[in-house]
């Protein structure tokens, strides 16, 4: 029983942050119909703004402090939807009336373009880097079961994102727009709402998220490289198409899905080789049953 | 991964079809008969390992330094090209060829990873040039051909050595088994290592496999910590075995971690932390320990390169050290004399102890265990072949 309780903990901590990516992807593709590739090197791009960002912020609050780590978090979501924004703005923007497809491809280039720049040595070099440390981490053993306050702080920042982009995407003027023209285009600028701005800001919504995941990642798992994006955005992405790609809740639930069963399927003796295998296989059942996804019904409302 | 496996495929076979392109206009202005020796080196200078390819590389070099200071070798300078293969699988291979078809080298060094050397290995069998690798382990290695040369002891060795760490140091005798399945050198450890302990009388709680590179282990961590282990056997990398040490020690997992000679880096003090102290693992050499051959390659190491060696260093330096002496001894730099003269090397005084190279190509020498303590690594015992 303990151990069911830990691995339900582990994936649930793992599947917080795909969760926390994967509404990137679903947000961009319910407003442009496309998937967004280059999202997971936002994702990565998030991470060494705060590995670099922490020194800095450290002059000013002391390294450890809440304070210190929420104005890292920030600024390190600012920095992503920045690049987010100028990505669409320099990539796809000219693309927009171009074939799907072209918009695809050139998503891929700029994701490749972004790895392998990073990798330079004059940029990131391609070795791994230590995550300095924002928050003094301790484990808590709540009857055999250890949680880290890192795990901890996790979920509650997913919580609140989560939250947070409901409420802008529900409630506000802007989020409005950003259903509008996931429901019809055109017929949302004729009602006089500004297409490009509202691109845009999803752009910048969903990269700040991304950003918030790199930072989150980074502390639980202190590792960085220019190349994490790519197994950690491609889990986000199948979360995202799991719960039904242009759903909002069904990015979140896919996300945990994928971590909880990734997590269990790592814990089977002679299975946990295949790890990432059966996190697979299971998107491949799910769709075939349903092929929308578990949250996602045809055509209706999209964001 | 299916994506970013194509367009790597894509990219490395390009790269070969232009070094094929390449070589088609003759091997280079290489080869032996120019007023240099050409020898190519091929390291994981950056990436995962890197810090393997760094030590391993600096070692190379000074040998290189120290053997054209004293006059070179058959009356020529020795030139080292160094290829770096960004520790990524095919990207070996790749360059490799490009050193030989490109550069015209006479012989190969290289690689630490076994999965790596590998690799290489075919290439330069097929081209009939010696590759010495300084420190892979695996016994496949030199099992590829005759060109084939290694100059450290092999797994079956570094097996059994941790094996009766466990059962003579550590008393363990439920052990739990983690391996990279991505690396020959980790699975191969793990089977020779689980082949003495079971004839040590020790039974194993439980084995999981993990994917190099991969940052989150806690799904198999939680399921070894239930299995009850005395100790974790981690034949690992350093990057990976430093994450590991971190979850399993917030997992509560307190029991003795120990692994083999993929765990030496500073980096996996850096990484790891407070996590990795009190972990043990097998190595080929300490700088602390050795013979007045060894001293003198500390001093020079330590003016040339301000830090102190480590193994890979060290037989980084024996790698090209042993090709001078059976250049030397054959005469001639021609790869095929090489060869033989490299088959025929007894006792030869290196740094990491005497070199006799064995039938199969690999060389029997002793092993070091060093200890985690206060972020540096401690010379526990030498244990002999």
């Amino acid at each position: 029983m303990t151990e069911f309780l830990q691995q339900l903990l582990n994936g649930l901590s793992l599947g917080a942050i795909y969760a926390l990516i994967a509404l990137g992807y679903t947000m961009v593709y319910g407003v442009l119909r496309f998937i967004n590739f280059a999202h997971s090197d936002v994702f990565m791009l998030g991470a060494f703004a705060g590995y670099y960002l922490a020194p800095i912020v450290a002059r000013v609050f002391p390294s450890g402090s809440v304070a210190g780590a929420v104005v890292v978090l920030l600024s390190a979501m600012a920095i992503c939807a920045v690049i987010g924004v100028t990505i669409e703005y320099l990539a796809y923007r000219p693309l927009r009336r171009r074939p799907r497809l072209t918009v695809l491809i050139t998503a891929i280039g700029v994701s490749l373009l972004i790895e392998f720049t990073s990798q330079h040595r004059l940029v990131f070099g391609p070795s791994p880097r230590t995550f300095p440390q924002l928050l003094d981490a301790r484990t808590l053993d709540i009857g055999g079961v250890a949680i880290g306050t890192t795990q901890i702080v996790v979920f509650v920042l997913t919580a609140v994102l989560l939250a947070g982009l409901t409420f802008v995407v529900q409630s506000t003027k802007v989020g409005t727009a950003m259903r509008a023209v996931s429901f019809n285009e055109q017929a949302a600028a004729l009602m006089g709402v500004n297409i490009n701005r509202i691109i845009s800001f999803t752009f910048a919504l969903g990269s700040a998220l991304a950003g918030a995941g790199g930072v989150l990642f980074a502390m639980s798992y202190t590792k960085i490289e220019p190349l994490m994006g790519v197994q950690t955005g491609l889990k986000a992405f199948v979360a995202a198409v799991l719960g039904g790609i242009g759903n909002l809740p069904g990015a979140a639930l896919g996300g945990i899905v994928l971590g909880v069963v990734e997590t269990f399927a790592g814990g089977v003796q002679g299975l946990s080789n295949y790890r990432d295998g059966i996190a697979f296989a299971v998107l491949i059942l799910i769709l075939l049953f349903r092929p929308a996804g578990l949250l996602g019904r045809a055509q209706v409302e999209k964001v | 991964m299916n994506r970013r496996h194509f367009l790597h495929a894509w990219t490395a076979s390009a790269g070969f079809l232009a070094a094929l392109l390449l070589s088609g206009c003759g091997p280079g202005g290489g080869g032996t008969n120019s007023a240099t020796l050409r020898i190519g080196e091929f390291a994981s200078l950056t990436g995962k390992e890197a810090t393997f390819g760094q030590s391993s590389h600096n070692g190379t070099e000074l040998a290189v330094m120290e053997l054209n200071a004293a006059g070179g070798v058959l009356g020529k300078s020795l030139e080292l090209i160094t290829q770096d293969n960004q520790s990524k699988a095919g990207e070996s291979q790749t360059v490799v060829n490009k050193l030989i078809a490109r550069d015209g080298v006479v012989a190969i060094l290289g690689e630490v990873a076994s999965s790596r050397s590998l690799e290489a290995a075919p290439v330069c069998q097929n081209a009939k040039i010696p590759m010495i690798s300084p420190s892979s382990t695996n016994p496949d290695v030199t099992k590829t051909g005759d060109y084939i040369f290694r100059v450290c002891f092999i797994d079956p060795f570094q097996g059994t050595v941790m094996a009766n760490f466990a059962k003579d140091t550590l008393k363990a005798k439920r052990v739990a088994i983690f391996t990279d399945v991505k690396s020959d050198y980790s699975k191969g450890l793990a089977k020779f290592f689980k082949e003495r302990h079971a004839i040590n009388g020790g039974t194993i709680a439980s084995e999981f496999d993990f994917n190099g590179g991969d940052t989150d282990f806690k799904g198999q961590l939680t399921a070894i910590k239930a299995s009850n282990p005395e100790a974790l056997f981690l034949p690992g990398y350093y990057t990976d075995v430093a994450l590991i040490c971190i979850q399993a020690k917030q997992l509560g997992l307190n029991v003795p971690i120990f692994g083999g000679d993929g765990w030496e880096s500073d980096k996996l003090m850096e990484i790891g932390r407070d996590a990795v102290e009190g972990t043990h693992f097998s190595t080929h050499y300490h700088p602390d320990v050795g013979s007045p051959r060894s001293r003198q390659f500390v001093d020079a190491y330590k003016k040339a390169y301000g830090s102190s060696p480590d193994a890979m260093a060290a037989l980084g330096y024996d790698s090209a050290m042993i090709l001078a002496d059976a250049m030397k001894r054959a005469g001639s730099a021609e790869p095929a004399k090489v060869r033989d003269a490299l088959a025929a090397t007894r006792d030869y005084d290196a740094v990491t102890g005497k070199i006799t190279i064995d039938p199969n190509r690999d060389a029997s020498k002793s092993a070091v265990i060093l200890r985690v303590e206060g972020g540096k690594l401690k010379y526990l015992e030498t244990i002999a072949p």
